[in-house]
């Protein structure tokens, strides 16, 4: 569904991505995990088209994204959740939503999938009058989450969804990024929590320093050394 | 005294609503793109003498063409938005204040110049058969034209909100404002966001020039000024409010004629009232840099 082929990608000068290659098969949750300034962030704007490459080919669905306007791939079905949610505070919770459902053919069918985001998020429709601003930063993750819903994407990009949440929202979370890859929507999920995002992923990408450099399913990653030290505290914390 | 005072103040009023109007454009813009057009003013007077044009050339109503003026001044801000602005939108937010401030200054000289070859330097104003006309009440004058051009703009800036607030084109402007990337990634077209507040911020803009044709006088070189008081205005305002920035046009308004009809009781002169618009705006900057009406909040 969607491939990266030797993705190099640079802030001005600054070489962030390194020859980044990797497959999302349609249905699938695939992690992208690694530390702290890895390129987790740049390689999904690159595919969201925030961040054109300097070589290399992103395809969606057997199209070309290198030349297409961001705007133009979300109409293709493909949607990014930035870091933070980025949610318009100045808006209320519906206003968000019906923006979600900007592209056309999604602003068609609105109705209906404001109801099935209002079935996954129960609380946004509690809150829908309420601007987005006075939301929680849970609320505002699941808001952001569930504009990107209204976009009827066939691949949900999500940046670190558990960032900054409560313990016991992490899990909820989770939960809920799972249960919607299980409706149909493909995810690619960017972490920092790897093991949770590891339990719930079909398979798993590792990145550091703007490579790929380790790659499995779930169980496999668990295994490599370097993966058990480096994000699940084995050997220091 | 205290009728010519209430006078005064309704005067303040009447040309108040253009400051808010000719702001609101201002705002408009600026919020939308954060390009500082300080060629406002200029595309203002264009309006002023387009309304001119028609009047003394094809004795055109300037009430009846207004339309006109708004055309007009919609292809002209999509001609300098295409040729010069556009460049700017990827910048970074200080770099593209600074670069459209630049721009701003040539398109206004060329404006001006353009302005002086074919209309000479002359103070025009465009003189109707109702123009002289004035109703009174409780004692208290109120020219036809200007309360008509109060009642428009009044009209336009409440049109302008519930677009803002009703339609999917003016969320797209608001979450623009809030944040391009995450409106980017709605689908919306920032580029054509930017054009299309950037060419309504021109016709409001041509539409106040029209009406300060009627109402009181143009000439090439009135823009400085207007582009002043616009910024003025919407700092007073406070950014992303759109009536409140209309208040904003009004109280300066007051202000100005409360401070010029003082200044005039103690035997100062009419200069005084040109300097209280800055003193105003110091004053808020200093002490609320959100603006009168604007949130801390984002
Ligand atoms: N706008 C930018 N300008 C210049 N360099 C940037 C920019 N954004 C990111 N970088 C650099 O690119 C590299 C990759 O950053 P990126 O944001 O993709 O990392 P990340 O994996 O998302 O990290 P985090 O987990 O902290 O979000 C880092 O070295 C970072 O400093
Ligand atoms: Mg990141």
């Amino acid at each position: 569904m969607l491939k990266l082929d030797t993705i190099n990608a640079f802030y001005a000068d600054l070489q962030a991505l390194w020859g980044i290659s990797f497959e999302v098969n349609a249905g699938e949750l695939v992690a992208l995990v690694g530390p702290n300034g890895a390129g987790k962030t740049t390689t999904l704007r690159i595919i969201s088209g925030l961040l054109k490459p300097q070589s290399g080919t992103v395809t969606f669905d057997g199209k070309t994204l290198n030349t297409e306007p961001a705007h133009k791939i979300v109409e293709l079905g493909l949607c990014q959740v930035l870091e933070g949610g980025k949610v318009f505070t100045g808006m209320s919770v519906l206003e968000n939503l019906e923006l979600g459902a900007f592209v056309p053919q999604a602003r068609q069918v609105k109705n209906q999938t404001l109801k099935h985001v209002y079935e996954i998020f129960p609380r946004l429709a509690e809150r829908k009058n309420q601007r987005a601003g006075t939301l929680s930063g849970g609320e505002r993750q699941m808001l952001a989450i569930g504009r990107a819903l209204m976009s009827k994407p066939k691949l949900l990009m999500l940046d670190e969804p558990s960032f900054g949440l409560a313990p016991i929202l992490v899990d909820q979370m989770f939960q809920m990024i799972n249960e919607i890859n299980k409706q149909g929507t493909t995810v690619l999920l960017v972490e920092q929590n790897v093991r949770a995002s590891i339990d719930i992923a079909h398979r798993a990408y590792v990145i550091e320093n703007g490579r790929i450099v380790g790659h499995g399913s779930g169980e496999q990653l668990l295994s490599f050394e370097s993966v058990r030290s480096a994000y699940l505290g084995d050997s220091h914390a | 005294m205290l009728e010519a005072f209430a006078q005064n103040l309704v005067y303040g009023v009447l040309i108040g609503a253009l400051y808010g109007l000719a702001a609101v454009g201002l705002s408009l813009v600026f919020g939308v793109t954060k390009f500082l057009n300080v060629a406002h003013g200029e595309f203002l007077m264009v309006g002023g003498y387009a309304s001119f044009w028609l009047f003394t050339l094809w004795q055109v109503d300037p009430f009846v063409s207004l339309p006109a003026a708004i055309v007009s001044l919609l292809v002209l801000g999509a001609v300098f938005y295409q040729a010069l602005f556009s460049r700017m939108v990827k910048l970074t937010e200080g770099v593209k204040i600074q670069n459209t401030l630049l721009i701003g200054f040539g398109v206004s000289l060329i404006l001006q110049n353009l302005a002086l070859k074919l209309w000479t330097a002359d103070t025009r104003s465009i003189t109707t058969a109702y123009s002289g006309q004035v109703f009174n009440f409780l004692g208290i004058r109120f020219p036809l034209v200007r309360v008509a051009s109060l009642l428009i703009a009044l009209v336009l800036v409440i049109a302008l909100q519930l677009f803002l607030r009703r339609t999917y084109t003016g969320k797209a402007l608001r979450a623009t404002v809030e944040n391009w990337e995450a409106a980017t990634l709605m689908g919306i077209d920032i580029h054509r966001v930017y054009l299309l507040s950037f060419v309504m911020g021109a016709a409001l803009a041509g539409v106040a020039g029209a009406l300060v044709g009627v109402g009181y006088s143009i000439e090439p070189g009135m823009g400085m000024s207007w582009t002043l008081k616009s910024l003025v205005v919407m700092v007073l305002g406070g950014l992303g409010s759109i009536t409140g920035t209309f208040v904003g046009g009004i109280i300066l308004g007051l202000t100005e004629s409360a401070t010029g009809f003082i200044a005039l009781m103690a035997g100062g002169g009419l200069t005084y009232k040109e300097v209280v618009g800055l003193v105003l705006f110091l004053l808020v900057l200093v002490f609320r840099p959100e603006g009168l009406f604007g949130s801390k909040e984002g």
